[in-house]
């Protein structure tokens, strides 16, 4: 039945003129409600204080008629390459040859990230930005467990994030505590907030889900904010110790690596050691993620995502599962913020808005949710992209909105869509992204 | 029948469920004996599936007590149990009217998640997992041994690494009956396993029931399928308007006039069914 309907709004879409000069009427109508007060008036205070205007129709009846024209060629396109879309577009070899390359997309982005410092040395700028590359690389991972595994939608990222990098400033300007002993605590701490955020919301689905993890991201941001005694409220905390190489610092003194190793100082050294910091507590996670993924726990994540009820009747404790999956992601949001803050030496809570949520859930949904190496992806493509847009100034938004608008056209389930089986019996196949849940909290 | 003895799995006493001001299940009691099929039939709307959620621990009873007994002696007063501990502790298994599957997911990882519980314990709550004790993996081939078991039996072994969302209707209902057996129960509650099959899988399906009832798993069956249910029960409950209307045997349900009765009155496609399913 449903099939014979779809059969027959097919045939009803690609009829004849008179469809198309509808449907581009319809578009041309909208546009001219839309823009009739964005561009048709003009609106201004006058010398006097008076609000003054003009009209601009004649741009209006431009913007309408470009509206009604490029509705027009979009359906003629849309004809012309058939009701399948954008995928017979690729012809089935040059598919089969990017898969092939996708195999090997993962390695040889590693291989060559571990050659960034040696190729990009002397370039300070680049080396910045790959470690930032690299931080949201992280993010991204540690939210993957949360949203692309266990399909808990978690708005509130950051506060994790927040509650690593606060972890850390403290215990390191307050205790004088080491880099390395910080860091499993500042891990361990963001994971407690982790099932504390996780209990309220146990019981939550979908929107609502959402909606109180965002809160919950505000909160810890607010109460930042608010405990001056303890954080220094908006003042931030300042002189955040450096890392050392286990006890070593990497400074100008004369215990420093640079005088041990008998080289001349250079600046260099610790933004190359912060590289490979970051990029060892990235890997780190990816290396736990993929492991998980194929133990019990990873796979009730997985089938939790797919189905709660089902699990439920296989005795699977949905409530300890979805603690652990806030438990682990919050972690790993934690090691990713004490490392910000031993790279910036300074934090403050306008560091942790909601912005920095929204930009690591997008590259999770942008990469495609469960994957790693689409994860990796996205945030090359959304931090490193952005960057790379720098030189087109002002329009620099719109033309990053329209790529991300575009890429979710083309892959509507992010860059990586498919999802890798954990485990197989003859043959490891890939299962379409059709037939993966998004979970709803 | 308060009083369970051994031979009898479950006992439900006095069950009564309420939604708001209706009355869905009313005073119900009925048992299920050990290593037998027992049949919940009656007309749409009898509550034949509430009873079957309250079992299985997805509502809770607003009165009465369910009551199972292990072969070893243990014992589960379900209504006071959680949901998921039905499962783990009570081994109670169920299937869904409407097929519950995880489809993003593989065949064989349907059935890997089933034995969840096992894997955990095995992988010392992933910690050992992680590190990839040699214990844990004998464990895992074991859970992957017991799934092969299983996709053989239900016939689905070409399909292991497939995506259970790609299966036909058939094999998905076998799968999920696949995936409850993998959790290893004493009890196993199929809500009408037949619907949506044709006759030879219909037939295929009784000869699989009857094969885990000889090896001893107790089978709790809502069917509207009379030709399955006649055909394998060994006990039968009639319900209609969420009370029993009669109880016996296939032969006795089947000539009980209340029987005929309240499937003409509800459908009579349904009472022909029953009466042509005996002769």
């Amino acid at each position: 039945m449903t099939a014979i309907s779809t059969e027959t709004s097919h045939i009803s879409r690609t009829s004849g003129i008179p469809f198309i000069l509808k449907k581009a009427f319809l578009s041309a109508c909208v546009a001219l409600v839309l823009f009739s007060l964005m561009i048709g008036i003009r609106t201004e205070a006058g010398p006097d204080g008076q609000l003054t205007f003009w009209t601009r129709f004649g741009d209006l009846a431009s913007i309408v008629g470009a509206v009604f024209g490029g509705s027009i060629l979009i359906e003629l396109l849309r004809q012309w390459i058939g009701p399948s879309g954008a995928e017979k577009l690729v012809p089935p070899a040059v598919q089969k040859g990017i898969s092939l390359a996708g195999s090997f997309l993962g390695p040889a982005l590693l291989v060559f990230t571990l050659l960034v410092p040696v190729i990009f040395y002397n370039q300070r700028y680049i080396l910045d930005l790959a470690i930032l590359v690299l931080t949201y690389v992280m993010l991204g991972w540690g939210l993957n467990v949360v949203v692309g595994l266990a399909g808990l939608l978690d708005l509130g990222y950051v506060a994790f994030y927040a509650v690593g990098a606060y972890s850390y400033a403290l215990l390191a300007t307050n205790f004088g505590w080491s880099f390395w002993v910080c860091l499993p605590l500042a891990g361990m701490l963001a994971a407690c907030w982790g099932v504390m955020l996780g209990f309220p919301v146990l019981r939550l689905r979908g929107d609502y889900l959402a909606i109180v993890t965002l809160a919950f991201g505000e909160i810890i941001r607010l109460v930042i904010i608010n405990w001056q005694d303890l954080t220094g409220g908006p003042n931030g905390v300042s002189g955040i110790p450096r890392p050392t190489l286990f006890g070593i610092p990497l400074d100008n003194s004369d215990d420093g690596l640079a005088a041990k190793l008998g080289i001349e100082y250079s600046p260099t050294h610790r933004i190359v050691f912060l590289f490979y910091l970051i990029l060892a507590l990235a890997l780190l996670t990816n290396w736990v993620t993929i492991r998980l993924r194929r133990l019990p726990i990873g796979r009730a994540w997985e089938a939790l995502r797919e189905d709660e009820v089902a699990c439920r009747a296989l005795g699977i404790n949905t409530t300890t599962t979805k603690l652990t999956a806030f438990a682990t992601g919050a972690m790993f949001g934690g090691f990713a913020g004490a490392f910000f803050a031993t790279r910036q030496g300074f934090i403050s809570p306008e560091s942790f808005t909601f912005q920095e949520s929204a930009l690591v859930l997008a590259i999770v949904v942008l990469g495609g949710m469960g994957s790693q190496l689409g994860v990796a992806l996205a945030a090359l493509t959304m931090i490193g992209g952005f960057e790379l847009f720098r030189g087109l100034e002002t329009y620099r938004m719109l033309v990053f909105g329209m790529a991300m608008v575009l890429i979710m056209i083309w892959r509507p389930r992010g860059i990586i869509g498919h999802r890798a089986p954990t485990v197989y019996l003859t043959k490891s196949q890939a299962i379409s992204s059709d037939l993966v849940k998004e979970g709803h909290g | 029948m308060s009083a369970a003895t051994n031979s009898q799995i479950l006992g439900v006493d006095q069950l009564t469920m309420r939604f708001g001001g209706i009355l869905a299940v009313q005073e119900l009691s009925f048992a299920a004996e050990r290593g037998k099929i027992t049949a919940l039939i009656g007309p749409n709307g009898a509550g034949k599936t509430t009873v079957f959620n309250c079992i299985t621990g997805f509502y809770k009873p607003s009165g009465g007590s369910i009551r199972l007994t292990h072969e070893n002696g243990g014992h589960f007063a379900i209504e006071r149990l959680k949901d998921f501990r039905i499962a783990k502790q009570a081994k109670i298994a169920r299937t869904f009217q409407n097929i519950r599957l995880f489809p993003g997911m593989t065949t064989l990882e349907n059935l890997m998640v089933a034995q969840h519980n096992m894997l955990m314990r095995a992988s010392g709550f992933t910690f050992l997992g992680l590190i990839g004790v040699p214990s844990y993996r004998s464990a895992e081939q074991d859970a992957i041994d017991l799934a092969t078991h299983w996709l053989k039996r239900v016939g689905l072994l070409d399909r292991a690494d497939d995506a259970a969302g790609n299966l036909a209707y058939g094999d998905q209902r076998r799968l999920e009956i696949a995936r409850a057996m993998c959790t290893g129960p004493a009890l196993l509650c199929l809500d009408e396993p037949a619907a949506g099959l044709n006759a030879r899988e219909s037939a295929a399906l009784s000869e699989l029931l009857l094969s885990i009832r000889a090896e001893g798993t107790s089978i709790l069956l809502i069917e509207h399928d009379m030709s399955v249910v006649m055909e394998i029960s060994d006990h039968i409950v009639v319900m209609d308007h969420g009370v029993k209307i009669a109880e016996g045997s296939p032969r006795e349900v089947r000539d009980d006039p209340k029987v005929i009765a309240a499937y003409l009155g509800a459908d009579e496609e349904e009472a022909m069914a029953v009466m042509e399913s005996g002769s």
